[in-house]
């Protein structure tokens, strides 16, 4: 395999105009070109300007990452696109409730664990907590795969919102 | 101080103020009151097609053949569905285009209202953008930002949505204004360095080939003249797409004729073979690369394109430059004359001597037939008798559209007008239509398949209403001519649901329109028939019966590479097709 056919995750910044369908035409341009949607978040990040920032975590190979942040630059109400996988060294953020119910020997152990992860504890009764947990992507799997057999219920996740490391803006 | 009016009368006023003179459209409920302004002012002419297809081709026809966008008009619902064909089709095609379409009243939107739709999501993957006007404040603005979206950068078609009560309210009118769109900035301009570098390459190349697309029409008049002189200057070969045909003149020894799936056999081996290809506003599309992996596999590429996501979609290239081909072409004719650069003259004339021994196969050269028409000898006879610079030929899709294609010739820009990236059965017609809604002069003649007229026949009856001459010529081989060459190709013979059954008689068809039928059996009675087409005043369906089995050459069957083409003196399409071409379109 060479690298142009490598498939690798990437995390794709997009400033856009937030007017009415513009989430739509994002989503409808992914699903339109058969691209991959691993994540996506999406708020408004200035009420002045009106602009919402999107963050789209997407696998492809180098051509098609390239084609997906073109295609997402030539939609109308898109300022700005920035690929923080290449372009620049990011942060990167997700948050997760997580829900485990159980008793005992799991229930002390779910509890450890999640102070061994500084997850909050934001719910808890007498049979089960809901864990608030921030962190990167691998991160929060990595909890969710030791909750498993401690009584795993329901997960929420955000998705990634990132950020470019330094003083620069996007 | 701006006027307070009507959002209808806003609209009214955008379209003068953006210099629109016609529109194609058919009224409904949810656009009467643009309809009743309309009926109050004369500076727009309004013309009443027979279906909303029709009024996005004619649009899409009326655009082409002048550079300046097509309006269309259309009731909420079925009236906003039936555009969306020739939506689509101008998407593809990069044609400019503004549709208005009604909607229900605000308050109705959402809850399944009478004759509404979701326009803005249905339209939202076939348009350039699209708007659902929610306030009569934000027309003027909206409409504006539609034409300028429309006919700049990549140009494409345009949706404006606006609801009846938005029609009714007053809102005050601003004039277009010259301010610089937020998000919106497409380049003009290419990038200097990669002009050099392409310079460079350009005057080293040996076996170099210009590759040339719709884009250069797009880009107008003065594209084309820059490519003249540029191709004269460097003596290069030059090819082009089906939607680039007329941008260089098919006369000039130069010019190799199309390329691509029924492309000529010197073209698209001169792209095998290439060094150098100098690829100007055309996209790598899968009927001009045929297989990927063997296309062009020892050229270094140039890619000039105004739309930064044509390039390295499909087929990766050395230099991209994104910018408008006018721009690009004249920034790289200054480099060449400033460097006084010049082409590799004795490597050239090597390779000329191979295009000559690959043109000298006559891949066009069909067996001649005294008893019966050839589309081919009907595409030339009518090519001979009608040609000049004030003649304009559309066409349906099938093979007829290729037999166009091959041996009709174009001289200049914006003369031919055919369906390349969707390939609509039934744009020939409406798209005649809208050329002579702006050229009441020229001779406008769309070449036709006997299946694909039928889809958009209704439009005979505009021409009529309006006294557009246009003269549509049937082709008529009694078969979806192209379907049943790619069964014969692929599906052994069975020829399911290619024939065209009860066909009508399509002279008595004109008289009941109130056109002129006209029907040629004969190859010695074709010329006289012709001519009287010609002579004929009103619009003329022309019924030209021709031999029914004729397979259209040469053809790179599907995923098959440029090398690999099949020509007409070839013992029959008896060819193996992968399973990965036959799973192609
Ligand atoms: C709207 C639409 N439907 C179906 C097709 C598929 N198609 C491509 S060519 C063709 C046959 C066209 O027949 P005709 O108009 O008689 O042209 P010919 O090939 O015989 O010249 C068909 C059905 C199409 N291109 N467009
Ligand atoms: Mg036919």
């Amino acid at each position: 395999m060479t690298t142009q056919d490598q498939i690798n995750t990437h995390t794709i910044s997009v400033l856009v105009d937030n007017e009415a369908g513009v989430l739509a035409r994002v989503i409808g341009l992914f699903s339109g070109r058969g691209y991959n949607i691993d994540s996506l978040t999406v708020a408004e990040v200035d009420d002045g300007a009106h602009t919402s920032r999107i963050t789209v975590v997407t696998t492809g190979t180098p051509m098609v990452i390239e084609q997906i942040k073109a295609q997402l630059g030539r939609l109308v109400p898109v300022h700005r696109v920035v690929d923080l996988t290449v372009e620049t060294d990011s942060v990167e953020r997700e948050l997760a409730l997580i829900k485990v119910s159980g008793k005992g020997e799991a229930r002390v152990e779910a509890l450890r664990m999640s102070e061994a992860f500084r997850a909050r504890v934001v719910d808890a009764t007498p049979d089960s907590f809901v864990f608030e947990l921030t962190g990167r992507t691998e991160k929060i799997d990595a909890f969710i795969g030791l909750m498993r057999p401690l009584g795993l219920k329901e997960v929420s996740r955000t998705g990634v919102a990132a950020i470019a490391r330094g003083a620069e803006a996007m | 101080m701006s006027e307070t009016m009507t959002g209808a009368q806003i609209v009214l006023k955008a379209l003068q103020d953006q210099g629109v003179e016609h529109i194609f459209g058919y009224p409904g409920g949810a656009v009467l009151p643009i309809y009743d302004e309309i009926f109050q002012q004369d500076a727009v002419e309004h013309i009443l097609v027979r279906h909303e297809q029709g009024a996005t081709h004619a649009a899409e026809g009326y655009a082409r053949s002048t550079g300046k966008p097509g309006v269309v008009l259309v009731t909420s619902g079925p009236g906003a569905t039936n555009a969306v064909t020739g939506l689509t089709d101008a998407l593809m095609d990069s044609i400019p285009m503004v549709c208005i379409t009604g909607q229900v009243a605000t308050h109705l939107i959402g809850n399944d209202a009478f004759q509404e739709a979701d326009t803005v999501g249905i339209t939202r993957p076939c348009t350039k953008h699209n708007y659902l006007v929610k306030s009569a404040d934000d027309l003027p603005r909206i409409l504006h930002e539609a034409f300028h979206v429309a006919t700049t950068g990549r140009p494409g078609p345009v949706v404006v949505d606006i609801p009846k009560d938005v029609q009714f309210a007053e809102a005050k009118y601003m004039r277009p204004t010259a301010v610089q769109h937020k998000t919106y900035k497409p380049q003009l301009k290419g990038d200097i360095e990669a002009i050099y570098t392409a310079v460079d390459l350009i005057s080293k190349a040996k076996k170099p080939v210009f590759y040339t697309g719709g884009g250069v029409i797009n880009s107008g008049p003065q594209a084309s003249q820059l490519l003249r002189e540029f191709v004269k200057l460097t003596g290069f070969p030059i090819t082009s797409t089906l939607m680039g045909l007329g941008a260089f003149p098919s006369a000039d020894p130069q010019w190799l004729g199309m390329l691509g799936m029924h492309g000529t056999y010197e073209a698209n081996l001169a792209m095998h073979d290439c060094d150098v290809m100098i690829n100007i506003g055309a996209r790598f599309d899968d009927r001009i690369t045929g297989r990927l992996d063997a296309f062009s596999p020892n050229s270094k590429k140039i890619h000039i394109d105004i739309d930064p996501s044509s390039i390295n979609k499909n087929v990766a290239v050395d230099v991209p430059i994104v910018g408008d081909v006018a721009h690009v072409l004249e920034d790289m004719l200054r480099v060449w004359k400033s460097r006084a650069a010049e082409p590799d003259k004795k490597a050239l004339a090597d390779w000329w001597a191979e295009i000559e021994t690959w043109r000298g196969r006559k891949c066009l050269a069909y067996r001649k037939d005294d008893k019966a028409i050839k589309p081919q000898y009907a595409v030339e006879r009518l090519y001979e008798l009608t040609k000049g610079p004030n003649t304009y030929i559309t066409t349906e899709v099938g093979q007829h559209q290729m037999w166009a294609a091959q041996y009709y010739r174009f001289e200049e820009p914006n003369r031919w007008m055919t369906s390349g990236g969707l390939g609509t059965m039934g744009y020939g017609i409406p798209a005649a239509v809208g050329v002579q809604v702006a050229h009441p002069d020229a001779l406008v003649i769309d070449i036709a398949g006997e299946a694909s007229v039928l889809m958009t026949m209704q439009e005979i009856s505009t021409a009529v209403q309006y006294r557009l001459p246009v003269k549509i010529f049937i082709l008529n081989n009694e078969y979806m001519g192209m379907v049943r060459q790619w069964q014969e190709l692929l599906h052994g013979g069975r020829y399911s649901s290619s024939y065209s059954e009860a066909l009508p008689d399509f002279v008595k068809l004109a008289e009941a329109y109130g056109a002129t039928g006209i029907r040629a059996e004969k190859p010695d009675e074709l010329d006289d028939a012709i001519r009287k087409m010609m002579k004929t005043k009103g619009p003329v369906i022309f019924d030209c019966i021709v031999t029914k089995d004729e397979n259209c050459f040469p053809m790179i069957p599907s995923g098959a590479a440029h090398n690999d083409m099949l020509l007409a003196d070839d013992q029959g399409l008896d060819v193996e097709v992968s399973d990965a071409g036959k799973a192609m379109v």
